[in-house]
């Protein structure tokens, strides 16, 4: 299943149930968004491909009181408007509650072939820079479902970054994990552990399988919130971290997320990260080929896990 | 709610109306004097039209309850230019008198740039060419309500080069949001030089209307014209945005600042204040 279909199905539900919904697109679609936009056409508007009007449209419709949702390709729904965002979204939220969901489909190399303009490598440490926004990234599509749940129910602007492809399953659905924490701590392990946000959870976790070393594996679903003391507690229990993340390393996101946290709590853990280093990809060609160019590959993460800290 | 109710301005209002516009101008230049940081020139040209909307029965608001669900929302999209809003949120009851002689000032609330901290602003202003679609979102949100508010916005000829107006612009005209307004304070000079040798978009009420809004142009200085316009927005049948250009001279009634076209970044010293309201035309 997508993420984008699962959590669409959810605002679908919304909207039938008569919450106060609002749908914003920038002419970006999916199958369920086709039953939203054809069932309830005075909830759902398409700007057209403009993302600064779609993120100031979501504005005014949460100012208000719909719960609103800006929903397009994540790279573009982040970083062609983000000044909108960090003036009427995460400046206004200072100020006043306001529900607007920025749905940003195909994060990190989702769209493998289409080329480095499409791929988002940016997001995470750009939404996370902001002050009032939660930034959630599901590592699947039961998460999302989560995500649909806490967006409708949670009165503050949100970055929510989904892929594009189908994943597989990694939480039961009867599973309860606490959104708050931010994380979840898949596999307890000794020596080493592995956080992993989004896809990479995926990859991470097909990995690890191959090997019959203890390690660990959390994942880091939501950068806001984040239960930082609770996440230092379980990685405390290391010897070394390795991060892995469809973004650039070293800058502001995920790694830079768990070694400031590890400074500030006085653990002086090694770390290190997996994920684009300083280069965008021109090279044409899958998820698996685009991840083995930027060393995070199933083969590079368990060379991490096994070597000593670099 | 407002002061007058709506319909025909008779010579009464219109009088009133040009009387406290005096006394807006004059209020600017003193919190200007107050507060050399914020942007007078940019402050006065949009006087004739603020006081029109707040004293002439055109928008419908509550200074008890500034979040009045039945109120008409304005949004000061030309932030730096709406000090001169300051002196009426005041007079009507929003913010206390007092407030106007700590503009800029620590543990003030009334900073160079009107934001959503103040009673009676909608939006946190600054960053330009935001407002509109903001309004947009407004717009649409209020027609789904069905509410009868309307949703005023100003802009300023200079923001009017930013690409998320015509965004707003075109999506405005598209869905035929016709509780919508946009006033442009057509002052003709941005921050380095006129508008013409930057981005000239004259004449603008034509561009609009190609984007499927009706559009007037009118004399901004102009009490009764501005009136006019503005009532005339709210009349009944309308499929279409509505736009007022105001034609307006950035820095109005200064000489220092008239027709210069370095004004926006012109600053008063208090003997100019004074020599500038003693010689009020």
């Amino acid at each position: 299943m997508t993420m984008r279909d699962v959590f669409l199905g959810r605002l679908y539900a919304a909207l039938k149930e008569g919450e106060k919904v609002f749908v914003v697109t920038d002419d970006f679609g999916a199958p369920t968004l086709d039953k939203i936009r054809t069932e309830f056409k005075d909830r759902f508007v398409n700007v057209g491909i403009a993302e600064q009007n779609a993120v100031n449209v979501a504005t005014g419709l949460a100012l208000e009181g719909f719960t609103a949702y800006a929903y397009g390709i994540a790279g573009f729904m982040t970083m062609r408007c983000y000044e909108q965002i960090r003036t009427n979204l995460s400046m206004a939220a200072e100020l006043r509650p306001l529900n607007v969901n920025i749905v940003g489909v195909g994060a990190g190399f989702s769209y493998d072939v289409s080329g480095p303009s499409h791929h988002c490598l940016e997001d995470i440490t750009l939404m996370r820079l902001l002050p009032n926004m939660e930034v959630l990234s599901p590592s699947d599509w039961v998460m999302a479902s989560r995500f649909a749940e806490r967006s409708l129910r949670v009165n503050k602007p949100k970055y929510i970054r989904l892929d594009s492809k189908p994943v597989q399953q990694i939480y039961p659905e009867d599973m309860k994990v606490a959104l708050d924490d931010g994380f979840h701590e898949l596999e307890q392990g000794a020596g080493t552990c592995v956080v992993a946000t989004g896809f990479m959870t995926q990859v991470a976790r097909r990995a690890l399988a191959q090997t019959n070393a203890p390690i660990g594996l959390v994942d880091l679903f939501s950068f806001a919130p984040l239960n930082e003391a609770k996440l230092l507690t379980v990685l405390s229990r290391y010897q070394r971290v390795v991060t892995v993340e469809e973004g650039f390393i070293h800058r502001g996101g995920l790694d830079a997320l768990i070694v400031g946290l590890l400074a500030r709590g006085g653990k002086m853990i090694p770390v290190r990260a997996l994920g684009v280093d300083d280069r965008f990809i021109y090279d044409v060609g899958n998820r698996p080929l685009l991840h083995k160019l930027a060393g995070m590959d199933e083969e590079s993460i368990l060379k991490a896990v096994a070597a000593p800290a670099a | 709610m407002s002061n007058e109710s709506n319909g025909t301005a008779d010579a009464a209002l219109l009088g009133r109306l040009k009387e406290k516009a005096a006394w807006v101008w004059r209020e600017t230049l003193k919190i200007h004097g107050v507060a050399p940081e914020t942007r007078v020139a940019s402050s006065l040209s949009p006087v004739e039209i603020l006081t029109t909307l707040y004293y002439g029965g055109v928008l419908r608001f509550d200074p008890r309850n500034p979040q009045w669900e039945g109120r008409d929302r304005f949004i000061a999209s030309k932030g730096h230019g709406c000090v001169s809003i300051y002196p009426i949120l005041a007079d009507v009851g929003f913010i206390a008198r007092e407030e106007l002689g700590g503009v800029c000032k620590a543990g003030s609330r009334l900073g160079g740039i009107p934001d959503m901290n103040i009673p009676g602003i909608e939006t946190t202003n600054g960053s330009l060419g935001h407002g509109l679609g903001v309004a947009c979102g407004m717009a649409l949100a209020l027609k789904q309500k069905r509410s009868d508010a309307f949703v005023y916005v100003i802009v300023g000829d200079g923001e009017l080069s930013e690409g998320s107006v015509w965004e707003a612009v075109m999506f405005a005209g598209q869905q035929g949001l016709n509780n919508l307004v946009l006033i442009a304070d057509f002052n003709g000079i941005a921050m380095l030089d006129y508008c013409r040798n930057i981005i000239g978009l004259d004449p603008l009420d034509r561009k609009l209307r190609e984007f499927q809004w009706d559009a007037v142009t009118v004399d901004g200085h102009d009490i009764a014209a501005v009136h006019q316009a503005l009532t005339n927005c709210r009349r009944a049948g309308t499929t279409r945005p509505q736009a007022i250009v105001a034609r307006t001279v950035k820095g109005r009634g200064v000489p220092q600042l008239e027709n210069n076209s370095l004004c926006h970044v012109k600053s008063l010293n208090p003997e100019q204040i004074a020599a500038a309201i003693a010689n009020q035309p």
